[in-house]
């Protein structure tokens, strides 16, 4: 009797430590329901445009959807990269020998990005081959448009990147949850797997500020034999331009940010 | 290194941690000269570390000038950073990577000319050899501190800052990292500032002592002086004198 109280007591004594973080941290309750939540818009807006498409073959869908998984990767590892590079160091309590370094702050913002094309053309290159080998899809066939539709998806995984560097450089751990979160927020309003008339109104609205949506869209149009039209190609460029100034603006407003609040010196200690 | 250049120069440094209700330092003068080693001193929540972070340009101070080696180390980061360097306690280094590989890539962002030969030298001075293939993330507390101490000297910094450095070194090692720390700084001129809680070690190491209280320095001058003034036998005795009463013996 005496061990199964101990048994209740130990058992809620280590919830009450999840239920200690959790109250202290607004990220965390977040968490609980964002994976959830994603999962079902991403699933519920898919269902909608299968049901739209009836008519089409199944063989063209799923091109759309392998073709649509592969440069969504892009897009996903090239903002990954920008901030692990960053977490990493925090990780390994080594930020502090890296921030008194001589190095400049965009010396240090352009090896993660190089990281992080490496890291793209590595994961497309296994991608490529596995889709060809085991679903015969064939991304060279898509032809040179693929590359910068990718380019674009990585900028904006870059600029994705930055913003979620800075809010690691300004709160630490606690918001290393966004880091995996963001990219997946925006993702139902990418249009990744499915075309933008498929959202709801109020989610066009969303849909339309990202570049990834007008990404997506030309490689559709790409995968269903059509050219491009220049005026998608001319909102790519604005909007990776306007992300890319925000998401560095906003890293270097939280560099000295947290210089003046003395959390840069503290950053993994915590 | 200019003879008469200042290595550190601090005025009036005041700092307040945002929800922080006192100060973290406040109106805080000194100076480090070339060549010279000197201990901060004070218990937890003295300010040390707000002082340190200000001279290493990891903290905009609320208030105050801090000049290393005449510039700001804000807002002239690439001319003072690449002539100073820092090991603490609390800052570790990469643990995925091997020692060597970890001496290679600091040394790298420093430019350091003729990599090999300083590695191999600090390597073999701070008896680091036999782990240079060994991952950093392996090394026990006190090897790893003498291989951040190492990579701290890979510049050859004409600064040197260091936090608790012989805190996780048996009593042998630390004796043997002070010597080579005492020699390397007396072949080159460096200056030191050091933290430390070992008030004997302060004693022997230091030329001169900055005594910090709840943000505001207390006592300043060579630790014998310092022991004279304030009619302490030792440092030890000052310290908890300190903590105990807050006594404040003179501003130097």
């Amino acid at each position: 009797m005496q061990d199964k109280t101990g048994s209740l007591r130990r058992i809620g004594t280590l919830l009450q430590r999840y239920v200690f973080l959790h109250r202290r941290s607004i990220i965390r309750v977040f968490d609980i329901g964002f994976w959830p939540v994603m999962d079902l818009l991403i699933w519920g807006f898919m269902m909608l445009y299968i049901q739209q498409t009836a008519n089409t073959p199944l063989a063209e869908t799923i091109i759309f959807l392998i073709g649509a998984m592969i440069a969504w990767d892009i897009h996903y590892r090239g903002q990954q990269a920008v901030t692990i590079s960053l977490m990493e160091e925090i990780w390994t309590r080594n930020i502090v020998n890296i921030l008194i370094a001589p190095l400049r702050l965009w010396e240090w913002v352009a090896a993660s990005f190089l990281y992080g094309t490496l890291k793209v053309a590595t994961v497309t290159l296994i991608l490529g081959i596995l889709a060809h080998l085991l679903y015969a899809f064939n991304l060279i066939q898509i032809g040179w448009v693929f590359l910068p539709l990718a380019a674009s998806l990585l900028f904006f995984g870059w600029a994705i990147g930055l913003g979620t560097s800075g809010l690691l450089l300004r709160y630490g751990y606690a918001a290393e949850a966004l880091i995996w979160g963001i990219p997946f927020l925006l993702q139902p309003f990418s249009c990744v797997f499915y075309p933008l008339e498929v959202l709801p109104v109020w989610a066009q609205g969303i849909a339309r500020i990202l570049p990834s949506t007008y990404a997506f869209e030309g490689l559709r149009q790409t995968l269903q034999g059509k050219a491009i039209p220049a005026s998608l190609w001319a909102v790519l460029i604005g909007l990776n331009g306007f992300y890319l100034a925000l998401g560095a603006g906003f890293f270097v407003f939280m560099f000295h940010r947290a210089r003046a609040t003395g959390r840069l010196g503290h950053l993994g200690q915590d | 290194m200019n003879a008469n250049e200042l290595a550190i120069e601090v005025r009036g440094l005041t700092h307040r941690y945002e929800r922080s209700a006192g100060f973290a330092v406040e109106a805080l003068d000194f100076e480090v000269r070339r060549g010279e080693i000197v201990g901060l001193l004070g218990p937890n929540g003295a300010g040390k570390t707000t002082t340190l972070h200000t001279v290493l340009g990891l903290l905009a101070p609320t208030a105050g000038v801090v000049r290393v080696f005449g510039r700001s180390p804000l807002l002239e980061r690439m001319q003072v950073l690449g002539r100073i360097n820092f090991a603490s306690v609390d800052v570790h280094l990469p643990s995925n990577l091997l020692v060597e590989e970890c001496l290679y890539i600091f040394s790298n962002l420093y430019g350091v000319s003729y990599r090999s030969e300083r590695i191999r030298n600090l390597v073999e001075r701070f008896d680091l050899k036999a782990l240079r293939r060994q991952r950093v993330g392996s090394l026990s507390s006190g090897e790893h501190m003498r291989l951040k101490i190492c990579k701290a000297l890979l510049n050859s910094p004409e600064l040197l800052i260091l936090d608790e450095p012989t805190l996780s070194l048996d009593p042998y090692m630390a004796h043997r990292v002070r010597s080579l720390l005492k020699e390397i700084q007396s072949e080159r001129q460096i200056s030191i500032l050091h933290t430390s809680h070992n008030m004997r070690e302060v004693e022997s190491f230091c030329d001169r002592i900055l005594f910090l209280h709840h943000g505001r320095k207390i006592a300043e001058g060579p630790p014998s002086e310092v022991l004279a003034r304030s009619k302490s036998r030792n440092l030890d005795e000052l310290f908890i004198r300190v903590a105990v009463s807050g006594d404040i013996f003179d501003a130097g």
